[in-house]
């Protein structure tokens, strides 16, 4: 099974000051598949995101990608090597258009970024790719304006577009749906069920039904470890699982 | 427990005005008009002014230009730029006394001493964020500060560099008036290499990175190596303008060294408008020419105006005297055309 894996880790673990955030985790995420992270607030999805992307360091533990050893590499290596990842919260630059935001995505495989000799309107060589990426996530109308003038919904479809403009390998995607209406949530189901083709997609996703369109393996995390793992009929029908998100109510109620 | 490890707290941000570049923004013909203008301050400056202040101005506005590379468009303040406007005033005023090359040449020694030294300094300083990389900076100066101090052989102590010569093949230029325009090209062009560095796909990964950091990072841009970078090129532009400095007064003292130097130019930089590049050079302008006025007048606490007007722009315009016009202009340029 690891052979096959575009990206897994194996017994990946990370304390915060005493606190085992995630622990021990085994992930297989298999090549061109759409994988999904569920689990209760606080099971440690987000962290394990930020271990994967190489925004944490792991306390323990070892994460390949194609089978390179790719543990404790900065978040820039780590994007370089094909994977591109999403915010939870969204994370863009608020002074920069729409445009801008996905032309230095996609200079950034270049080393155009380094020249400080050169013209900004060299980076116009990136327009039309941009303009593209824009009218697939619905912005093409919106191409000009600064991120921090965007709606909400907005704001989430551009994150998915600078994500995109890596031409990621693997593509992980925190929460895309998160605060989303009804419509905006159908028009991001649609898109990435457009770009998972010929790429692997792994995302943290609270909407269950997001996840049953989507998701051929749902890995379900609980404070910190592997609780399920399987297809989703599967998953969502087992008598762990449904514990665990009946307790986690229990407790917010 | 789940947020992103290197994004610095909004508190320690600079307020940066809104707007990548003003000028950059406006339409062609107000860009023109504008460099227009600016180039026919610069030819009649030292007419209108005492020529030596006219020089300090130039020197000054080098000076204030890196630093806003670093605090307006990558988000760096430096509290040690003294450290590189004063070590290239040093290395300047030596090659021109000991080598008695022509003065530019000695200029670009000691800029590129200057970039040199802010090799190691950037690569340490750029690890930190907000007040603990302004901390650092004024550690790496104070440093440098005290080995001047010590290394008398070199820098004469507290009698400092005498009799820098202003040689270019031997043209007099012993009146400030010719001096003057003997150094505005190399000025204009320290500013025009700044403007290009903003207006540059490298300068818009550095917006990026003063704004979202943990976001150019997944973008797959190594964040540290474009902030010394950018480091680096500060510290070459500020020391270009220490050097004309030491040319221009023909004398080195410690105070190009010292901590003060390396806040007044924050000063300028935030007096003229943080981000708007232009700005510090206007701000250079206003600086040196009310530190002369006062100074002639025969004030004595020149730091007492000089400070009290900082704190009215910080509290009154903080987008500083650039900043506040462009705002402004494209407020009015706005409601015309609605």
């Amino acid at each position: 099974m690891a052979g096959q894996a575009i990206l897994s880790a194996r017994g990946l673990t990370r304390d915060f000051r005493g606190f085992r955030a995630v622990d021990g985790v085994d992930l297989d995420i298999a090549p061109d598949s759409v994988h999904a992270l569920v689990g209760p607030n606080g099971a440690g999805k987000t962290t394990l995101f930020n271990l994967l992307t190489g925004f944490l360091r792991p306390s323990g533990g070892r994460i390949e990608l194609a089978g390179r050893d790719v543990t404790g590499l900065p978040p820039e290596r780590v994007a370089r090597l094909g994977v591109a990842r999403s915010f939870q919260i969204t994370s863009l630059f608020p002074q920069l258009s729409a445009r801008e935001h996905v032309e230095l995505a996609l200079q950034s495989s270049s080393g155009l970024g380094w020249k400080f000799w050169r013209s900004a309107t060299l980076m116009r060589r990136y327009t039309d790719r941009a303009g593209e990426l824009l009218d697939m996530v619905g912005l093409a109308e919106l191409a000009e304006a600064p991120a921090e003038a965007l709606a909400y919904g907005r704001k989430r479809a551009l994150e998915l577009a600078i994500a995109l403009a890596l031409d990621p390998k693997v593509l992980l995607l925190d929460e895309p749906t998160a605060g989303m209406g009804l419509e905006d949530v159908d028009r991001t189901v649609e898109l990435i069920a457009r770009v998972r083709e010929g790429r692997t997609v792994v995302m943290v996703e609270h909407n269950m039904s997001v996840v049953g369109r989507l998701a051929d393996t749902v890995t379900v995390l609980q404070a910190g470890k592997v609780l399920v793992e399987g297809p989703y009929e599967q998953v969502r029908a087992d008598e762990r699982v449904i514990t665990a998100y009946l307790g986690a109510a229990d407790v917010a109620h | 427990m789940t947020s992103i490890v290197d994004t610095p707290a909004d508190a320690a941000r600079p307020a940066v005005p809104s707007g990548l570049v003003t000028v950059a923004r406006a339409p062609g013909w107000v860009r023109y008009a504008l460099l227009a203008v600016g180039l026919a301050v610069a030819l009649w400056l030292p007419n209108g002014l005492y020529a030596a202040v006219a020089v300090d101005i130039l020197c000054w506005a080098l000076f204030a230009v890196a630093v806003d590379l670093l605090l307006g468009f990558t988000g760096l303040m430096s509290f040690g730029h003294a450290a590189f406007w004063g070590t290239s005033a040093y290395v300047t005023g030596l090659v021109a006394i000991h080598a008695g090359l022509p003065f530019p040449v000695a200029v670009l020694a000691g800029a590129l001493a200057a970039a040199v030294l802010a090799v190691p300094i950037g690569y340490l300083a750029v690890k930190r964020t907000g007040i603990y990389f302004a901390m650092v900076t004024l550690a790496f100066a104070q440093m440098v500060y005290y080995v001047a101090n010590e290394w008398r052989s070199v820098t004469r102590g507290e009698n400092g560099l005498q009799g820098v010569p202003r040689e270019l093949f031997g043209l007099d230029l012993t009146d400030d008036y010719y001096f003057y325009y003997a150094i505005l090209p190399i000025v204009l062009l320290g500013l025009a290499a700044a403007w290009r560095i903003v207006q540059s796909p490298f300068g818009r990964v550095l917006v990026g990175i003063r704004d979202n950091p943990a976001r150019a990072r997944a973008l797959g841009y190594p964040v540290h190596r474009y902030k010394l970078t950018a480091f680096v090129l500060s510290g070459f532009i500020a020391g270009l303008g220490g050097g004309l400095f030491a040319v221009g007064h023909r004398f080195v003292s410690l105070d190009v060294l010292h901590w003060t130097t390396s806040g007044k130019a924050v000063i300028v930089v935030v007096l003229g408008g943080i981000g708007t590049l232009w700005g510090g050079v206007l701000g250079a302008g206003v600086v040196v020419l009310l530190e002369d006025w006062l100074s002639f007048s025969g004030f004595e606490a020149i730091g007492l105006v000089t400070g009290g007007i900082f704190v009215l722009v910080v509290l009154l315009f903080r987008r500083g005297i650039w900043g506040s016009a462009a705002a402004l202009a494209l407020r009015r340029m706005a409601a015309r055309r609605r």
